[in-house]
């Protein structure tokens, strides 16, 4: 199986995913088709700006007080007869997953798209145990069939075009069930046919279910799914046993609030006004579904964003993919990059305050980015992604104290950034001290002719490989107002 | 223990946190002033823009549309939930099942079509909710057959947007929301009708 462990920092990957013309090509036909079928499915809302406004502000109270709604969630999912289990990492998190399973003395469950147990390796770790899980979203479907890693988060398969599409299934499908139809075509209707005779006999004989949620309402204990292809009602419904593994962040407090973001979010993500199924379900209904439901929450790095007050909203994220579709860096270095389940805009930020930005990878993320802000204004929760990456660039370099795994910890700045800090000090010395700074200035204006475009040797060459020095102008601002001072009254 | 462990972790993250700003609802409560035939016509519109099929038809003309489509699809056995009206399966010959909780997904895999009515329709987003009421079933019914009929009594079951409908509904009950047949975005971002769920959706709006 596939995993991000040991993947190269984002420079590096993004050095080798931009020379891939056939990714780059798919990449760019995908997120245009979807960027403007989004602004027009937006522009029929009138009132989209107050949608995202209360959507925004529904997500911080929730941030703000979510301790008490977490706790009121669980009364109520009890109450309503699921069971809820608390996990505090990725590790705990599967441990308790996979000893349910093991209750049931099932070896296979079938689960819908979910970008938490993604996060946490689910998959890998039931593998481990003897279950195997089957994915049966069609993209999922065809990462796992290409023994891939998803690129992004609606559309984990976004990387594969219907040539390749058809060549996994035809190469693939027999050795994990029902083998492709003979003779499949790249037509997408035929490639959704054969994902529907194959995965019909999984769904059929399922006895556990595995999924994540959209949302869950303190007040009532419901939690909701969103879907298109019915893959999520056949999980949340046909098996005996359900387990949704939730991060706690998708708490939101109302009944009342789904109304936002019932509207908000299928319109953001696949530009639909609605997708075609979504599943709303409050414990266990008699008669009617699995007769065991178990919620675990996730925490996983999220308090550890919670505590940082500039990247929590983060936590305000509903996974639209939204930013992805729109990110020109995202279209050109792809999903694969991020080395993380959260590509795109929204990973550079999260990734790194949900894992930390010790390593390499996670360092990287928050330059992953030109500072556009076309995600800002296409997030339907608002979330200033520039903001966050400045801050996590500011985190990196700088260091600081934040929390991590829960403990308040002092992070040291990232070595290869001596250079620029040693830098930056010089210009502030510099610029608090008036007659330096003119001498500076004159030096620079007389050497103008002189002087390279780009930065020669040493740590100032890497940092200049990305950036022209700007031009020099014949004289400086403070030259030329002394001397348009000397000839006053003009 | 980690609930203890998580709910600590959140405190503390929070404790000198700005206080959050209130939830403005100054969004719409529906986007347009419609009289109840306006909003029929628009979900009309809206659940054909995403390949529903939608006929018209009066409370005479039900038990008659409803056999034509049975008959179209070449049925030969059609699921009937709790409570559906007799009235609209009274002309059709097409085999009766009954929705029994012993019933295996298997089973329900051979049956041809479904029957439901619905708890509300939606017009601005061209969707059907169904809350495992009268007429509607268990969830399973209408989503392994590959034909689902579905009634709706307008306009009395129509609400125009998305906050109406919410208010309407019981959270407590199972809640089904059918925006079209089963479809997908995967390949490409664009969207294919026909993976999982019933590939053809028949709406009968009947009026009064």
């Amino acid at each position: 199986m596939s995993t991000y462990l040991g993947m190269p920092a984002f420079p590096e990957a993004a050095a080798v995913s931009t020379r891939d013309t056939r990714l780059r090509g798919n990449l760019r036909h995908a997120t245009h088709t979807i960027r403007a079928k989004r602004a027009a499915a937006v522009a029929e809302m009138a009132d989209w700006q107050q949608l995202r406004a209360a959507g925004a502000a529904a997500k911080d109270d929730t941030l703000r007080h979510l301790d008490t709604y977490l706790e009121q969630l669980e009364t109520a999912v009890t109450t309503a007869g699921g069971t809820v289990h608390w996990a505090a990492d990725a590790e705990e998190a599967n441990r308790i997953v996979a000893g349910l399973v093991r209750a049931t003395g099932e070896t296979e469950v079938v689960k819908v798209k979910s970008m938490a147990t993604q996060e946490i390796g689910l998959n890998e770790a039931l593998e481990a145990e003897g279950i195997r899980a089957y994915e049966t979203d069609l993209a999922e479907l065809i990462v796992q069939l290409g023994d891939d890693l998803p690129s992004h988060i609606l559309v984990p398969a976004i990387h594969r075009n219907r040539g390749e599409i058809r060549d996994i299934f035809t190469g693939e499908m027999a050795a994990w069930g029902r083998p492709a139809p003979e003779g499949l075509s790249d037509r997408p209707a035929e490639l959704a046919e054969a994902a529907r005779l194959h995965l019909r006999e999984k769904f059929l004989r399922a006895k556990v279910g595995i999924s994540g949620a959209n949302f869950m309402v303190a007040e009532t204990g419901t939690l909701v799914v969103l879907e298109s292809e019915g893959n999520g009602r056949m999980c949340l419904t046909l098996p005996e046993t359900l387990i949704s593994v939730v991060g706690i962040e998708k708490v939101v407090p109302t009944w009342r609030d789904l109304e936002v973001f019932m509207q908000l979010l299928p319109r953001s993500s696949t530009a639909e006004r609605m997708n075609p199924y979504t599943t709303m379900w409050t414990g266990t209904t008699d008669g009617d579904g699995p007769r065991d439901f178990h919620l675990v929450l996730l925490d996983n790095g999220r308090t550890d964003t919670l505590a940082d007050q500039v990247g929590r909203q983060a936590l305000r994220c509903i996974r639209c993919s939204a930013c992805l579709n729109v990110c020109p860096v995202y279209e050109r270095a792809g999903g694969h990059a991020y080395g993380s389940p959260y590509p795109g805009p929204i990973g550079a930020i999260l990734t790194p305050q949900l894992r930390g930005t010790a390593s390499a990878l996670d360092a990287s993320l928050p330059y992953a980015s030109s500072l556009c802000g076309a995600c800002y204004e296409v997030c339907p929760v608002a979330i200033d992604i520039p903001e966050v990456l400045v801050h996590l660039r500011q985190r990196v370099v700088e260091g600081g104290t934040y929390t991590v795994r829960g403990t308040r910890t002092v992070i040291r700045p990232a070595k290869g950034h001596a250079a620029e800090r040693a830098a930056m000090r010089a210009a502030r010395w510099t610029f608090q001290r008036p007659r330096a700074l003119g001498a500076v200035q004159r030096l620079a204006t007389r050497t103008r002719r002189i002087q390279p475009r780009r930065l020669p040797v040493g740590p100032g060459k890497a940092w200049g490989l990305t950036r022209d020095l700007p031009a020099v102008p014949e004289k400086s601002f403070r030259e030329w107002w002394q001397e348009r001072g000397k000839g006053a009254g003009e | 223990m980690s609930r203890e462990l998580i709910l600590g972790r959140i405190r503390a993250a929070n404790a000198g946190a700005r206080a959050a700003g209130p939830v403005r609802r100054d969004y719409l409560r529906a986007h347009a002033d419609r009289t109840p035939d306006e909003s029929v016509g628009l979900l009309a519109e809206n659940l054909a823009d995403y390949r529903a099929l939608v006929h018209r038809t009066d409370a005479a003309g039900v038990a008659g549309v409803v056999a034509r489509l049975l008959a179209e699809r070449g049925s030969r056995t059609v699921l009937v939930p709790d409570g559906l009206p007799a009235e609209w399966l009274a002309a059709t010959g097409v085999q009766q099942l009954e929705d029994r909780a012993e019933s295996t997904a298997r089973e329900l895999d051979a049956v041809g079509s479904v029957v439901t009515g619905c708890a509300l329709a939606i017009a601005e987003t061209g969707t059907i909710v169904l809350d495992g009421g009268t007429a509607q079933g268990r969830r399973r019914i209408t989503l392994i057959p590959d034909h689902h009929i579905c009634v709706i009594r307008v306009p009395e079951q129509v609400v125009s947007s998305v906050p109406e409908a919410l208010e309407r509904l019981d959270a407590a009950r199972p809640l089904t929301w059918i925006s079209g047949p089963s479809a997908t975005s995967d390949i490409e971002l664009d969207r294919v009708e026909g993976v999982h769920g019933p590939r053809t959706l028949d709406v009968v709006l009947v009026g009064e």
